[in-house]
């Protein structure tokens, strides 16, 4: 605490919330330390949203766990075409789409699972692994496409994806828009029948999987409980009553 | 109808008046990702020209949503006022321009033509004005609303205390309450974004507003801002609620995205009217709108992002609001990219506003993948409070860590108030130094930690 600035005397309702409560004030601006806190916050969000995916890293933990992958990228070319155009996030270029359909094979996949930088390319990296990892663990002998592991892509990427690998469903693992207290948020989103042209209410989603939020076990679990009722129904999105799931603020 | 300009060797051409409108606007991500902005800055002056030319009765004659298929559109012209518009029919949109500017157009003139304005034209002018026009007509205009206090007197701005929580928890909305009220906001609304959307959840939370509210006898309002068809079904249960909150678009089928039409905004104010909550007025709608949402929900019908807001408040008119709130920067880089461009928008948004009539506030905000940060937020915030903005957001440290995005803060009103020596709304404003939190000209005073607010903060199990 600074020796001008007063402690204000409700600072152990702090305990009750994340929010920047009792933070005291210099005249009636931010204590020093509260400026600081709120710019190194905003620097970490900013640089989520910023750093590109570590593609490499990604394909050597599907590796140790024996899976095969594919990469991706959307029709958005960079970051800078990436934020102004989601259209383009949304949609492979043509060299992608071209590989996915090499790799769909007569049978189809039960499962198509991607994992995406969309907003922060950190959650992705941190958790996107744990997830899967409880995930194969409950699904036993659902046959899986080759992991995509797919950049600039926004949640309906899945859609174009899913429709070319010729999968039943697809689970996009992609970053959230990164909040202050929460840079590395992954969401899930859940699509049966995959195809170009689905909107939000065609998927399911569970969001804030992160160690502080909804950790990836747990999420895994939801996640395992939604794709076997989305399964059985032959349909995802407000069709699939999930008591399991939670409604979650859809990404774009 | 097409209408032309040449500069030198150039001729251009613009088919109809959505056309126009939308290449004369500023440059902003949304009109370009619609594809609809003009392809280089020589055709978006060009297209200025050629709008400060066109007579203000035009826009009574072409439509730039269809009236056949739109009811906003038809809200708009059936209701627009002849006899109020007559003191300007004669005027061109570059001569309203130098109306607005002069000297000898008062609150009292621009009042009296309010009615006669549809929203297109109010979107027409501010496209052809700087930011400074933008900042000194809106300033002439006082629009002010009441329910327990009066808001948007001149000299005074209110502050939205706005204590989200992730997941509702009471506890934590109520400390974020407590420290706001402290910090002397709160005065615009005690309004919380719910995370869920749980009828005995909002209700739980309407509740513990109106038992804060009412058990320190503040002179302010509350709400939680909920789909207003949630609102109905708590009024139908019995809580207590003070104000409708809406989500608000400038067409048909955005506000159909949302799920709200004339028909169930109408049937909401009614039966909070019934309940009769207000005691200095009965301004009770609380509507949010932001450039961006009709493209978003693909019901933008080709015309640019900055008219379908102003016809937002077309809408919002009809329900004669407490509050109107541009959450200006919420909506992604997308739409508006960086600080330049939130803070022209912020500034268009509350001139429109303000022409038609509309208790104007600002979320003056951003999200972390936006081109942004504080300093443009200071930035907008001096301006609009020059301006005369009714109120502003006060969200704990300018972190919303429900809904992820940076807003102003309680300390942010306090510089602003300081610097331009604004006060709050006068019954709230006495309540503080009745309460001990402000002196009696409305500087904090050193909270002790006896101070009966902080009494309610030990029964939460947090404070000492």
């Amino acid at each position: 605490m600074s020796r001008l600035v007063a402690r204000d005397p409700w600072f152990r309702l702090r305990d009750l919330t994340a929010a920047r409560i009792a933070i005291g004030r210099a005249g009636g601006s931010l204590p020093t330390h509260e400026l600081l806190s709120l710019s190194l916050d905003h620097a970490r969000a900013r640089d989520a949203v910023h750093h590109p995916l570590d593609v490499g890293a990604l394909q050597a933990g599907l590796g140790e766990r024996g899976l095969p992958c594919m990469t991706v990228h959307s029709a958005a070319g960079d970051r800078a075409t990436y934020l102004r155009r989601p259209d383009l996030g949304r949609r492979l270029d043509d060299a992608s789409r071209a590989r996915l359909r090499d790799a769909a094979d007569e049978r189809g996949y039960d499962l198509a699972l991607v994992f995406a930088d969309g907003l922060s390319a950190v959650a992705v990296e941190r958790h996107a692994l744990s997830v899967i990892d409880g995930l194969l663990a409950a699904l036993g002998d659902w046959r899986l496409a080759p992991v995509v592991i797919a950049e600039q892509a926004r949640v309906a990427l899945g859609d174009d994806i899913g429709s070319a690998l010729r999968a039943r469903q697809v689970v996009m693992l992609i970053g959230e828009r990164p909040g202050l207290s929460s840079p590395d948020s992954l969401g899930l989103y859940l699509t049966h029948a995959p195809r170009p042209g689905l909107s939000d209410a065609d998927r399911n989603c569970i969001s804030n999987v992160r160690p502080a939020g909804l950790v990836p076990a747990a999420a895994a679990r939801r996640l395992d409980h939604l794709l076997r009722g989305a399964r059985a129904l032959g349909a995802s999105g407000v069709a699939l009553k999930d008591d399991f799931s939670e409604i979650g603020r859809t990404l774009d | 109808m097409a209408f032309r300009h040449t500069v030198g060797q150039a001729s251009y051409v613009f088919d109809d008046l959505r056309s126009l409108l939308a290449k004369a606007s500023p440059a902003r991500a949304g009109d370009m990702l619609a594809g609809i902005a003009a392809a280089s800055e020589e055709e978006r002056v060009a297209a200025r020209w050629a709008l400060a030319d066109v007579p203000l009765g035009h826009f009574l004659d072409e439509a730039v949503v269809p009236y056949e298929s739109d009811e906003i559109t038809r809200l708009i012209l059936d209701r627009h006022d002849a006899a109020a518009f007559s003191e300007i029919a004669h005027l061109t949109v570059g001569e309203f321009r130098e109306w607005l500017l002069a000297d000898d157009v008062d609150d009292a003139r621009l009042s009296r033509v309010a009615d006669g304005l549809t929203p297109e034209m109010t979107a027409a002018v501010s496209k052809l004005m700087r930011n400074q026009d933008l900042i000194l007509v809106a300033s002439k205009r006082r629009v002010i609303t009441r329910f327990r206090n009066t808001i948007g007197l001149p000299g005074r701005l209110s502050v939205r205390l706005q204590p989200n929580h992730p997941t509702d928890d009471p506890r934590g909305v109520a400390a974020a309450i407590i420290d706001g009220l402290m910090y002397g906001c709160g005065d615009a609304v005690i309004g919380v974004n719910p995370a869920g959307d749980g009828l005995a959840a909002i209700i739980g939370l309407l509740q513990l507003c109106d038992d804060i509210r009412s058990r320190f006898d503040i002179p302010t309002q509350t709400c939680v801002l909920t789909h207003v068809t949630n609102t109905l079904r708590a009024i139908e249960a019995g809580a207590p609620v003070d104000l409708v909150f809406q989500s608000i678009g400038g067409t048909e089928a955005t506000n159909r995205s949302f799920g709200v039409d004339l028909a169930i905004l109408a049937e909401a104010q009614q039966a909070a009217q019934a309940l009769g909550r207000g005691t200095v007025g009965g301004n009770l709608m609380y509507f949010e709108t932001g450039q961006g949402s009709a493209l978003s929900a693909d019901a933008h019908h080709g015309a640019d992002q900055q008219t379908l807001e102003a016809r937002a408040y077309g809408l919002a008119r009809q329900f004669n609001p407490l509050l109107v709130n541009t959450v200006v920067g919420f909506i992604g880089p997308e739409y508006l990219y960086d600080g330049r461009e939130i803070i022209r928008a912020g500034l268009e948004d509350h001139f429109c506003g303000k022409l038609l009539g509309l208790p104007m506030g600002c979320d003056v905000c951003y999200t972390n993948h936006a081109e942004a940060d504080q300093n443009d937020m200071d930035n907008l915030l001096t301006l609009l409070a020059a301006a005369g903005v009714n109120f502003v957001m006060g969200v704990p440290g300018a972190d919303d860590i429900m809904l992820n995005y940076q807003s102003t803060s309680f300390h942010d009103a306090l510089f602003v108030r300081r610097l331009l020596g604004l006060g709050r709304a006068p019954e709230f404003e006495r309540w503080l130094e009745s309460i001990g939190i402000a002196d009696s000209s409305g500087h904090l005073l050193s909270p002790v930690p006896q101070h009966p607010l902080l009494g309610l903060g030990s029964e939460l199990g947090g404070a000492r």
